[in-house]
């Protein structure tokens, strides 16, 4: 595998930060969902936080991310306030983005954090915008695009990775590869490797296991080297398995199951990233129960805090919506 | 004043606006040929840094203008004709019209959709709409239709300084068509219709392509003594509607010009606007003159029977006229 760096102590006491962050996070939207508390549905990346965390670990604040429908995870790592995030995603005018664009729209841009996107796919072309402004300001900073093996089907892929490597953008491609494309499991819908699609283009790829956290920050340091010293794009296609349902309104409109219980459980089980790290850290006498329960707990009182706060926000006034449709400027 | 052609026009406004502010940035297919001759040269002045040929992707090439504008730079896209919007819609539709307000305000878009429209030239049917209507209704999005060089050198200046997406529409096949430009620094300002003659016995209201044939129009109606107050939309979105009320005040008779397919088109638009807003001031129905609901077809006298002329507007003109006079 790509990459010969791995992160020391405090770096994996970060990624368990950030994982259990993103974890905490989710079950409570799972949980706020399911009470009704929610005005809209959200998409959850339980099972997966090892990729945004690993990822995001590696980029500065000045680096750009466009991310999914699945983006949560992606805009904590990345810095997002997890109080904006909730206010958002309970419509409320304190949220990142004033409560008008919900779960599936969480961005913040002083964060580099350049839109989940409701539209399969849409991160790919932007994401390329976006690095081809970075190769202009020629400062050194770099774009990440994050997205689904579902995504991976859409012709604005190929579309973007001909761009990105005949221009020699600094954009790494990050397929964040659940296993399923909604209610379809990839095999049925996606030939090939993913990653394979990068090659002919003379983009080095890496595929990585996506619930390994310490891999994935392993080959994001070979990848942002790469990018970061004007080497051209990267594609790293992450292995990874959605452990809740496509999204948590799915039991109303699915009737025909699509994969197996036990096959849920055994991910859940034995491949979960958060569980993982936090035994090879005891494995290793690195971190003891005491101090990883303190990291855990941690994260729960930010949730709670953020929970609260989002539930106490205003609600924006009927016609607030009229106000964000332009900028009303000029240079 | 000088007197310069449609291409030159708006090529000036692109070279003075990349002079004056060095983050914009043009790109689209063979901008650097440029096969309408709109963007020629530029290449050499401004460097390939800031001017790119890109391959054929237009949806990617739409929806790296939102990813390049949200990331602090003024983009021009080139779409070369406008039917390929629709190859490109989801960065249109999708992203440059919502981003803004799905970010609650958080993010603008400085950037400029450049397509050339329209029929008449045997281009057929995937070369020569006039796709108004898809645009206009989206919101988040201003669209500008020059009729001449002088507004197409101001508008496309307003659309770049323009902090929003701005579809910029110029008529197809009218890049050699002279006009005076001023010599001093101008802009049109984005959203103002122009009334550009008087008259007192029927309104034609027309915009881009229509403008040259609504004109000969009220030549023709003159002749016959039926004086036009016409009107020059300038912007489809946002709409000058009190200045269209005005006009149509000014007559009580309106004829909309368009070069859309009829149903959901610009003249309809404007059509349910005078409606609402100027229903007591009209002394006949609103009439339209567009495309009906079909497809331009390839051979010439099959295509010119679709489109607006000047005869279809003395004809309508001269019945909502004469109708008056017999009641
Ligand atoms: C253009 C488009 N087509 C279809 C959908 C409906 N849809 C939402 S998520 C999804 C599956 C996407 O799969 P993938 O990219 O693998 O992401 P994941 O949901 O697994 O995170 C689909 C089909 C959509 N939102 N946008």
């Amino acid at each position: 595998m790509k990459g010969n760096l791995s992160p020391d102590v405090s770096q994996c006491l970060k990624l368990l930060r950030t994982m259990l962050l993103i974890r905490n996070a989710e079950e409570r939207l799972g949980a706020d969902f399911r009470d009704g508390k929610l005005p809209g549905g959200v998409h959850l990346s339980i099972g997966q936080e090892a990729v945004a965390a690993g990822v995001c670990a590696h980029l500065d604040a000045g680096d750009q991310i466009a991310s999914t429908h699945r983006g949560h995870g992606h805009f904590l790592a990345k810095g997002g306030d997890p109080r904006a995030l909730f206010a958002e995603i309970y419509g409320k005018r304190e949220g990142i983005c004033r409560g008008m664009g919900g779960s599936m729209h969480v961005a913040d841009f002083s964060r580099g954090i350049i839109g989940a996107n409701g539209i399969v796919g849409a991160g790919l072309p932007i994401a390329t915008g976006a690095a081809l402004a970075n190769q202009l300001d020629g400062d050194g900073q770099m774009t990440v695009c994050i997205f689904g093996d579902g995504a991976s089907n859409q012709g604005v892929l190929m579309e973007s990775l001909n761009i990105a490597s005949l221009w020699q953008l600094p954009l790494l491609f990050v397929c964040e590869h659940n296993g399923f494309c909604q209610f379809s499991p990839a095999a049925t819908v996606t030939a090939g490797t993913i990653s394979d699609r990068a090659k002919p283009f003379g983009i080095p790829v890496e595929v990585v296991d996506g619930n390994d956290v310490r891999a994935v920050w392993r080959v994001m340091a070979w990848a942002t080297d790469h990018i970061r010293s004007g080497q051209g794009p990267a594609f790293i296609e992450a292995r990874t398995y959605r452990i809740n349902n496509h999204f948590e309104r799915e039991h109303l409109v699915v009737t025909t199951p699509y994969r197996s219980e036990e096959e849920v459980s055994e991910w859940r089980r034995d491949r979960d990233p958060i569980a993982q790290l936090q035994q090879w850290l005891r494995d290793k006498s690195l971190a003891d129960d005491a101090a990883l329960a303190a990291i855990a707990d941690e994260a729960a009182a930010v949730v709670d805090d953020s929970a609260a706060f989002a539930a106490a926000g205003t609600v924006p006034h009927a016609n607030e919506g009229a106000g964000f449709m332009f900028a009303g400027t000029y240079s | 004043m000088v007197r310069i052609r449609f291409i030159q026009a708006i090529n000036t406004a692109l070279r003075e606006e990349m002079q004056r502010d060095d983050k914009v940035i043009l790109f689209g297919e063979d901008v650097e040929a440029s096969i309408f001759g709109d963007t020629r040269g530029l290449i050499d002045t401004f460097g390939s840094r800031r001017v790119r040929n890109t391959p054929i992707c237009e949806n990617t090439l739409t929806g790296m203008a939102v990813g390049a504008a949200a990331s602090g730079y003024r983009v021009v896209l080139h779409m070369m004709f406008a039917n390929f919007i629709y190859t490109g819609f989801d960065g249109i539709a999708n992203q440059m019209a919502r981003m803004r307000l799905m970010s609650g305000g958080q993010v603008q878009l400085p950037l400029t959709v450049i397509a050339s429209y329209g029929g008449g030239r045997s281009n057929a049917a995937q070369h020569s709409d006039t796709p108004f209507a898809p645009v206009m209704n989206l919101g988040g999005i201003h669209v500008a239709v020059p009729a001449n060089p002088a507004d197409a050198k101001g508008l496309l200046k307003s659309a770049i300084r323009c902090n929003d997406p701005v579809i910029f529409l110029e008529p197809g096949g009218r890049g050699g068509e002279l006009g005076d430009v001023p010599d001093e620094e101008y802009l049109t300002p984005l959203g103002e219709a122009a009334v550009v003659r008087r008259g007192g016995d029927v309104t034609l209201i027309g915009m881009g392509s229509t403008m040259r044939t609504t004109l000969q129009a009220a030549d023709m109606l003159a002749g016959d003594g039926i004086e036009c107050e016409v009107v020059d939309c300038r912007s489809l979105a946002p709409l000058d509607e009190a200045t269209l009320c005005a006009a149509a005040a000014c007559t009580g008779r309106v004829i909309v010009v368009d070069e859309s397919r009829d149903r959901c088109s610009a003249a309809s638009h404007i059509a349910a606007v005078l409606a609402d807003r100027a229903f007591g001031d009209l002394r006949a129905p609103i009439k339209r003159i567009t495309v009906p609901d079909c497809s331009l077809p390839y051979a010439p006298a099959s295509e010119s029977h679709l489109l607006p002329d000047a005869d279809k507007i003395v004809a309508a003109a001269t019945t909502l006229v004469r109708a008056g006079e017999v009641t």
